[in-house]
Parts: C-alpha cells; structure tokens; sequence
C-alpha cells in the first residue's frame, strides 16, 4: 500500500462502550479518489466507526488524521469545514424548509464559513448561491421538486436531496452511511448511476453498505467489519474469494 | 427599491404601517381609541416581534424575556436621570445596555437547549427580579420603583442651559411624549422594529435560524456552529425587549421590578403562540388582543356586569353576574387562560393560521362556484 495519497486513516482506534467492545484495534487507510465500502453484519461496529471517524463519537483511545490532521476531539462543524460531509442512515434534513433551501445552505456553509452574521442581504440577492443550488439539483434529478416542503418528500427523494446537500459543498471526503437502505431497487440503481458519476469527479467516498449489489457496483476497497475488529481489507475480488469473510457472513446461520 | 427587500414584504411594511397609523381611527369604535392604550399596544408588540426571532425563527423557547424588558427600563430613566430628558439617547442607551445583559445571559443559556435552556432563561429572569428588589435596591428604588425628581442631576440638559418648567417629562427635542406625540413615537418603532424583523428574516442570517430550529444535528454537520448563530437571536430579541422597556419608560417614566416578573415573560410567550408563532405579523396581533382585553376586562365590575344582564329575569341576571364576574377585572387572567388553551388545542398556529384557514376556506367555495356557473347554462 501507498502512503502517499492515502487522505484517511483511522489509527489503531479502539471504542468501548462499558464493557462492550464496539471497535477494537481499527487500522483503517482510505485512498485519495477511491471508494472504500465497510460492510458486515449487523452489530459488527459500522456505524460507531463512521460516528468515530465524523467526530460524533469520540474514540476511547487511537486517532483519526484527514489529510495530516487530527480529527480526533473536533466538532462535527469543524470537521466539516475540512471537507468532509455525510450522507446519514435516516436522512438529516431540514423538513420545513423548501428543497431548494436545503441545499442552499450547506453551500451557504462553504462559502460563508462556520459563522458569519449575514443579514443585510436577502436571500433573493443570493443569485450565485442559488444558481448552484438549482444546478445541483438538476444533477440529481430534482430540479422539479425545488419548491416542495423537504418533509413532505418521498423516502428515496428525501436521500437523494440529502446526498445533493453534500455534493454541493463539493467535499473531498464523502462518507455514505447505507445510501441506498430502503429505497426501491429503481431508486438503488438511480443512485448508484449518481454516485458511479461523482467518482468520476475524483471525490473520496467510504461507505457503509448491507446492500452487496450496492457494494460490489461502487467499491474500489472493501474492509470487512465484524464484531469490532477488521477481519479483512482488499479489492473486491480478494474480499469476495476470503474464507473468513464467507464464515463471517454465513457463521450466524448454522 | 427591491435591492432592499423583496415586492411582497414591501406591500406587508405599507400595509402594516397603514393599520398602525389609523389605529386611532379604527379603533375608536372599540373603545380603544386613546393613546395610553395605543402606546401600550406599540410597545408590547414590539417586544412580541424580537421574542420571535428568537421562538418562532429560531425555536428557543425563553421565559425570561422580561428581564430585558425591565433591564430596558430602567438603563432608560436612568438616562433621564442623569443625562437627558430627550427620549432619542435614553433609548439607545437601554438598548445597548439590554443587550450586553442579554449576551451574557444568553451565553450561559444557550449552553443548554429545549426544556433545560427554558428553564435557566426563568431562573435568571426570576434572580434578576429579587435582585432587583433587594441587593440592587440603590440603582432599582426596590419596591418605590425609579422615578424622576426635580433634582436629578441631568448633566447634558444642564449643560446645554435647559430649565425645568414644571415635573420632567421626557421629550424629543423639545417636544414632550405625552398623549398621541407619545403613542406616534412609539409607532414609529414599532414600524420600524416591524421591518428590520422582516430583514432578518428574510436574509441569509434569518434562513439559519430557520434550518437550526428545523435540525440542529444538519446544521452541525453541515460546517456551521449553532451556538454564536442562536446567541446573535438571542441578543437581538434581548435588544428588541430592551427597546420595548424604554419606550415604556418614555411614555411612563416610572421603572418598577415587577416589568422584570415572570408573569410578564410568561405573557410575551402567549401573545406570540396566540397570534402565531414564526409568523411577522402574528405576533403583533396576538399582543394587541391580550392587551385589548386585559384592558377592557380587568375596568368590568359587578355593576357593569348587572347592568349588562339586567334584560334577564329576575335572580337569572344576578346568578350569572356572579359567574362573569370571576371572569373579569382582577380574574381577566382566567379568561385569558382559557382563550389560550381554546387556540392551542384547535389553532396551533394561533390566529394567524385561523385566518389561513378562513382565507382556504374562501378560495375553495370560490372553486366550487365557478363549476356551478358554467354548468347552470347548460341546463
């Protein structure tokens, strides 16, 4: 492995709640431009790892650097103002605004930074921001639905605005909790087509996925997570071929 | 001009300041025509339009806004004490001294969000009013209230050569805030507090505190630090209550503790949920109706009442002069009470969202009226 362009990693991070031992010893490198999916099953420690990485959750010991930085003891506000957005399991949305709101203010965020005491302008004069917020939602496909209470969408739609939300701040690190949980299969491949187009674009991306199908379209990595601990790391192929993970996967059902 | 706000809010301020303009006018036939009742309705609704960029835009829900209130107050007949007799530097004066205690106050609140940040925002309001009655005693005049005397020291007013005819009264170059001067002043602000609201809101700043109200674990991790964004809310509507107290002070010049109670912070949160919480105008609305009332209900007395009920028969009239009579004068709050838990439970969105509904309903049988004449030609 190149250390060169790796622009995550998690090191040697160990989460305990109580006596439990959500995460022990993760040793995790995620490359610049690639898209490194976490699965396993259920209870295996995804969640709290991407909680850990976003700075929701703090690590019992270890620590996580993004591009020679620690993240480890900053906000999620902080960490987000250093180019790292996410995608949530139940979408994070403002449900009482309109679509277009939405997504106007995370680009409000990049541009405007973590505060800034804007009131003499009106939103209407925003037209930049607006303008990139309208081009957003074009790219997803909801250019239509701009002036709909965001509570008031569909599920899939609710996601799809939720990824446009990210995508606009134009992150160098995206992280994608089960983008695609509970959504038709339609809708799946509609979102994997968007996020095969944003690899293109160069962003990094890890994700966390049960769907396979989701997982074997997008991934260039994959580690394979169970009961806290990594019991696999390697392209598709060798995760695909690893013994441990098939008895990992299958171990629940004898 | 639409640099400045969009057409719409424009037409909403023409208008608003139109109704507030005639209020002498429209509301003479209601009995509420004078001016020491105008002003009271200027000044509370000013308080309702900053309590509700910080409740309604931001959804921090404060009990203990009246602190700033009364603080306002007083920082003005101070500024009538020892400065001036002109209203114009007692105002700015208590709004910035308002504001100062409401950054510090909000900084340790705002610590804390929902039920908790409310009931720290009622336990410093309570401490600010026993202090105010208490330790504080030498700057508050504890129970005799603040007042002005002939022999304040006025250091501007003296030095400009200005002499006292008379009791002080504040006034505005010259001109003294009694009557409709006073209550024209004080709807000069309300206008004007009406349009800088409208400004908040309608900006980038105001959009913020809309999405923090909405999701706060969104904003977080959208890059954006909540605390400094509600704090700003919360010092802003401290300001406008502060504004609120002055202007009281300008009409009345006589600060007393209990401005600072907490049944005059509870009264500010339901004039905004009556009205319309998150709404411009709603607010404003629902403090000129408690207002109204409060007004008209607290002067009924037992021989109001029986005259009122005097075309009944016989020991009917008496019975029910004694059931309304619970209901009015010093037991107005009872009947407050019950309007308010009529609106929360069938108009959550208070007045304004009746008149939503009323307007709905209209343009509906409007719709199903058109069908109806096209068809009856063709009968």
């Amino acid at each position: 492995m190149e250390k060169s362009n790796v622009v995550l990693h998690v090191a040697d991070v160990h989460k305990r709640f109580g006596g439990l031992h959500a995460l022990a010893d993760i040793d995790l490198a995620v490359e610049e431009g690639k898209t490194h999916a976490i699965i396993g099953p259920n209870g295996a420690g995804k969640s709290t790892l991407l909680n850990v990485i976003i700075g929701k959750l703090a690590p019992t010991s270890g620590q996580v650097v993004f591009d020679g930085q620690i993240l480890t003891g900053r906000k999620p506000f902080q960490i987000n103002q250093l180019g790292i957005a996410r995608v949530f399991q139940t979408p994070e949305i403002f449900a009482d605004l309109s679509v277009l709101h939405n997504v106007m203010i995370p680009a409000l965020a990049k541009r405007d930074g973590m505060f800034k005491l804007n009131m003499l302008r009106t939103l209407d004069s925003e037209t930049g921001i607006r303008a990139e917020a309208e081009h957003m939602l074009e790219d997803v496909g909801m250019i239509n639905r701009r002036d709909m209470m965001a509570g008031s969408l569909s599920r899939g739609d609710k996601r799809r605005m939720e990824l446009a939300m990210c995508l606009i701040q134009h992150p160098r690190l995206l992280l994608l909790d089960e983008p695609t949980a509970g959504m038709s299969r339609h809708d799946t491949n509609t979102t994997i087509e968007l996020l095969k187009k944003i690899k293109s674009r160069g962003m990094t991306k890890v994700i966390i996925e049960h769907d396979m199908h989701v997982v074997f379209s997008l991934a260039d990595k994959i580690s394979v997570l169970a009961q806290g601990r990594i019991i696999a790391d390697g392209s598709p192929d060798e995760v695909r071929g690893n013994p441990k993970v098939q008895e990992a996967y299958l171990g629940g059902a004898h | 001009m639409s640099n400045l706000m969009p057409r719409n809010d424009l037409l909403l301020l023409l208008g608003f300041a139109i109704v507030v303009l005639a209020m002498p006018i429209w509301l003479a036939p209601f009995g509420a025509g004078y001016p020491d009742l105008l002003q009271r309705f200027m000044i509370f609704g000013i308080f309702a339009v900053g309590f509700n960029i910080l409740f309604g835009l931001t959804g921090y829900l404060s009990f203990g806004h009246a602190a700033f209130f009364g603080v306002g107050s007083y920082a003005a007949v101070w500024s009538f004490k020892l400065l001036t007799l002109d209203a114009i530097p007692a105002i700015i004066f208590a709004v910035a001294i308002s504001g100062l205690f409401a950054l510090v106050i909000g900084f340790l609140c705002l610590r804390r969000s929902g039920i908790y940040f409310s009931i720290l925002t009622l336990a410093f309001a309570q401490m600010s009013y026993n202090l105010a009655y208490s330790v504080l005693t030498p700057i508050t005049n504890g129970e005799t209230g603040l007042q002005l005397t002939l022999s304040d020291p006025r250091i501007v007013d003296v030095a400009l050569g200005k002499t006292l005819v008379g009791q002080p009264v504040p006034n505005i170059l010259g001109q003294p805030l009694s009557g409709y001067a006073g209550f024209y002043f004080c709807a000069g602000f309300l206008i004007l507090a009406f349009f800088l609201a409208q400004r908040v809101a309608g900006s980038p700043f105001g959009m913020m505190l809309k999405a923090i109200k909405s999701n706060q674990t969104r904003m977080q991790f959208t890059g954006f630090n909540t605390r400094p964004y509600a704090l700003s809310a919360f010092v802003i509507s401290g300001m406008y209550a502060g504004l609120a107290g002055a202007l009281l002070a300008v009409t009345d010049p006589l600060a007393g503790a209990e401005r600072m109670q907490w049944t005059a912070s509870g009264e500010v949160v339901l004039m905004t949920i009556l009205g319309g919480v998150g709404t411009l105008v709603g607010p404003v609305i629902g403090a000129w109706i408690i207002k109204y009332f409060e007004n008209i209900l607290s002067a009924l007395n037992d021989n109001i009442l029986a005259r009122f009920w005097s075309f009944l028969p016989e020991g009917m009239d008496s019975v029910l002069v004694k059931i309304t009579s619970k209901f009015v004068g010093d037991g107005w709050h009872l009947t407050l009470g019950l309007a308010f838990v009529i609106v929360v439970i069938f108009l959550p969105g208070g007045i304004m969202e009746g008149v939503r509904r009323i307007a709905a309903a209209f343009r509906r049988s409007d719709n199903s009226a058109k069908p109806s004449a096209r068809t009856q030609p063709a009968e």
